[in-house]
């Protein structure tokens, strides 16, 4: 560890201008048989924007719900401005002024943005009744000081998720919070959005509140953070200034072992062309898009979220019909409109939203793996569990699955664990062409390295990749051509040796023309 | 990095007009029952005589006032399909009361029917919300049971219209300025309850819950205690309708209200009320009892055989639901697409 981190046994010594807001000392917090959080610890001063890391199930989502008065601790002390406090509901978190931003949007699709904003809360008039006018003009107000502009009175169904974050934030902000909680609140924003959310979380804590930010990006917690705090396996390891240590030393206090390069470099050479999109074209989605993949490259799709590159995706596989334009694979043309074609073919998708589209959560794992195998699989029409399991086991060996028996269903597996078995469920299946959605998408350090592996191995073996990503460093990592999306158009292409953060962006957001090809 | 542009195919023209009806669906009933009603007195104008009208008011008053219950369980993403039976029980009870003491004023008979009721939704609302057990279940399980309580106590003895005062028997057949009096008890009910729904925080829970029962709880909603109440007062508004079910009908059988849970769901249903919660009004619900009830003796008055009555009610149901989805997805789609416009500056 560098110089100026600090261990638990340390932390009282370090010199404050003032005590901490909140003081969180080792508290600890078991679900039955499971310790989640065995020592937790974590001081948050006020004016700082402090980054709580850890892989996945280092128990920060406990803690977040610990200290939103969600769970309740077992052992250990939270101290709020030095006095000993304990949630025992959400309402008593919301009034010692701790706000928390979850993941999952926690919003009422079916209400207004304003009643969203007060739920619960409402301002009252005489007899108790609802001043509605009020609060519509409170919503506006704090929208105001976010420098957003929404509706107050539209529904909040529909809204993106970056807007239902800004909702959230004018929530807090509503609350008058002191200490404001995002749980990866950046995970599924874009850059832009990520810009435009940093610089409110600046204001917030130039208007001296405290914010705890968890993030799976390094780079945007070196550069927005002031403060960093690690856990692993539900345990305190190290706080810091982030000018005094390096990402190097933050992966490897988070993993507990040496990561070696993050991206694997190694790259084979291309074969031939598997994968040949031609004009495809989706009336008012996407325009004109040309590209080819060959067996053994990873060709990224990159460009801002809603830039259109999971509808082109859609298109190639043929969820989505396209009004012109063809795809072909291995030179046939694939029929239009059918994904069955395009797994007969030889394609597979992995979809960016592995709760929803990639996965039967409530199905067993082994049973989750085998979907897409179950033609070969089944005799006389009746499908086989000991096949199912043996080509379960099979894959969970070569993606050093993690889990606890194959008959659990997909939800027990974390977040990493469940992207493995959607990868798996293509892999067994041998295809020429796999297209994956932001295969690390919330997804911890460690995992990420080997999905990134696994990428590798898959080239190397001969398949087409064609990846979606929002994270540059992971395009730049893993992808040996990097197309640009903009608006539904390709913009650019940029060969592995010419592919850079600031030119991909740059492509993305339209500073430089489509003549870069 | 500069903001997003917005990409110009992507703004759209006004998302208003769908809004508009998903906003005015109360409208879209009250047009639907003048068309259905204007369409039959074209056909017979003896429908639109002053009889014929009350008989219009009154018929769906009770379904509609269970209808009022029934909405404040439905918005919370539950179900309540014990509501029949226990407007059964409520109104042989109620009836009993008579035959046991005639001197009974009228108002303590309402809220002994209501408070009947209430019993019946505390125990649905507590193995609901604190035992957790699906509603769907819970309330088909009382459904039955508390039909077959009803069954024992009545035991092949009926309540006679001689055994129940004058006064009470007018309330159910009464009218005043032409307006039937049981009308205007589910037109108060709809009213104060429709306010409430509006107007007030534990109302607004309701909402919430059913919107997105995480989210509820994460911002400190009481859910079990306001899904009880919910219970509460559905089961309170099926035992006060039992009541009223006594003054209209002077006799009580058995299986008195039986078949009622589905009228009601059909009523809330095509009423606008979303069947897995989070959106509708009392105020459609009831309207969507008298359109309902407005078909149905249309189609008596238009000596359409009664056997369509039943395909009918279906088929609205259908519609209903179809046109929810219909509109609730081209909404989203407009809101998306609004959201556009209304994006960061």
């Amino acid at each position: 560890m560098s110089a100026g981190v600090v261990d638990g046994s340390e932390r009282d010594e370090q010199p404050a201008t003032s005590g901490p807001l909140l003081r969180v000392e080792h508290i600890a917090k078991s679900f039955g048989p499971v310790k989640a959080l065995i020592d937790g610890s974590i001081d948050l001063h006020r004016g700082e924007t402090h980054a709580l890391l850890g892989e996945n199930g280092a128990g920060k989502s406990t803690l977040v719900k610990i200290l939103a008065g969600v769970h309740q601790h077992d052992k250990g002390r939270i101290l709020l401005d030095g006095a000993p406090v304990s949630f025992h509901t959400p309402n008593a978190a919301i009034e010692a002024g701790i706000s928390v931003i979850y993941q999952e949007a926690t919003l009422f699709p079916d209400l207004t943005v304003a009643e969203n904003i007060f739920m619960g809360r409402q301002p009252l008039g005489r007899g108790r009744k609802i001043r509605h006018k009020e609060m519509i003009r409170r919503t506006a107000e704090a929208f105001d000081r976010l420098g957003v502009t929404l509706d107050p009175t539209r529904l909040a169904r529909g809204l993106s998720v970056a807007d239902q974050q800004l909702v959230e934030i004018a929530k807090a902000i509503s609350f008058n919070a002191q200490i404001i909680i995002m749980d990866e609140p950046t995970a599924a924003l874009p850059e832009a959005e990520v810009a435009r959310l940093f610089d409110v979380v600046r204001n917030l804590r130039e208007a001296d509140a405290a914010v705890m930010f968890i993030s799976h990006r390094l780079e945007e917690v070196f550069t927005n953070c002031q403060r960093l705090t690690v856990m692993r396996d539900g345990a305190f390891v190290m706080a810091a200034r982030v000018e005094d240590v390096t990402i190097d030393d933050v992966i490897q206090s988070m993993i507990g072992r040496d990561l070696g390069e993050l991206y694997s470099k190694e790259h084979s050479l291309p074969g031939e062309r598997v994968l040949e999109v031609e004009h495809l074209t989706r009336e008012g989605v996407f325009t004109d898009v040309s590209f080819e993949v060959r067996a053994g490259e990873i060709v990224a799709l990159a460009g801002l979220v809603g830039a259109g590159r999971t509808e082109v995706a859609r298109g190639v596989f043929g969820i989505d019909r396209v009004d012109a334009g063809t795809v072909k694979v291995s030179g046939v043309k694939l029929k239009s409109g059918s994904p069955l074609a395009a797994m007969a073919a030889g394609l597979g998708f992995v979809p960016e939203d592995r709760r929803q589209q990639g996965l039967v959560m409530e199905l067993a794992i082994d049973k989750n793996m085998a979907l897409a195998s179950l033609p070969s699989l089944s005799h006389l029409g009746f499908i086989r569990s000991r096949s199912e399991r043996q080509l379960a086991s099979e894959w969970a060996v070569r993606l050093q699955l993690k889990y606890g028996r194959f008959s659990n269903v997909a939800s027990t597996l974390s977040g990493g664990n469940q992207q493995k078995v959607v990868l798996g469920k293509w892999l067994a299946r041998h295809p020429k062409v796999l297209i994956i959605d932001e295969p690390t998408r919330g997804i911890d350090i460690g995992t990420k390295a080997e999905v990134h592996r696994l990428l590798a191995e898959l080239v190397a073996s001969g398949v087409a990749v064609l990846m979606i990503s929002s994270e540059l460093p992971e395009v730049l990592g893993v992808a040996d051509r990097v197309l640009v999306l903009r608006e539904g158009r390709l913009m650019a292409e940029f060969s592995r040796g010419e592919a850079t953060e600031s030119a991909i962006m740059k492509a993305a957001t339209g500073q430089i023309s489509a003549a870069a090809r | 990095m500069t903001a997003v542009e917005t990409p110009p195919q992507l703004r759209s023209s006004s998302p208003s007009l769908v809004l508009q009806v998903l906003r005015f669906r109360e409208l879209a009933i009250v047009v639907a029952i003048l068309l259905v009603f204007g369409v039959t007195v074209l056909k017979d104008p003896s429908f639109a005589n002053a009889l014929s009208i009350q008989q219009l008011l009154a018929g769906p008053a009770i379904i509609g006032l269970l209808a009022v219950g029934e909405t404040l369980v439905i918005v919370t993403r539950n179900v309540d399909l014990s509501v029949g039976s226990v407007l059964g029980l409520s109104a042989y009870l109620v009836g009993d009361l008579f035959v046991h003491d005639k001197s009974i004023t009228i108002i303590v008979a309402l809220l002994y029917g209501l408070l009947i009721g209430a019993g019946c939704g505390l125990v649905n609302g507590v193995i609901v919300a604190y035992a957790r057990v699906p509603s769907l279940v819970v309330t088909l399980g009382t459904l039955y049971i508390i039909r077959g309580v009803t069954a024992v106590i009545v035991n092949g003895i009926q309540i006679n219209p001689t055994s129940i005062p004058q006064s009470f028997l007018k309330l159910g057949s009464g009218t005043i300025l032409g307006i039937p009096y049981i009308f205007i008890i589910t037109t108060v009910a709809v009213v104060v309850v429709g306010y409430v729904m509006r107007n007030y925080r534990a109302a607004r829970d309701l909402y919430a819950i059913g919107s997105n029962p995480e989210a509820a709880v994460l911002a400190g909603i009481p859910v079990p205690r306001r899904i009880l109440s919910a219970f509460v007062i559905s089961g309170a508004l099926a035992g006060l309708g039992g009541a009223i079910w006594l003054a209209e009908f002077a006799t009580v059988a058995s299986t008195a209200g039986s078949g009622y849970e589905l009228l009601v769901v059909s009523a809330v249903v095509v009423g606008g009320v979303a069947i897995f919660g989070g959106s509708g009004t009392v105020l459609g619900a009831a309207l969507g009892a008298l359109l309902l009830n407005t078909i149905d003796q249309a189609l008596v008055a238009s000596r359409i055989s009664s056997f369509w009555n039943q395909a009918i009610a279906g088929a609205m149901l259908l519609l209903a639901i179809s046109f929810d989805r219909f509109v609730s997805l081209r909404a989203e789609r407009a809101l998306r697409r609004g959201e556009v416009e209304h994006g960061p500056a």
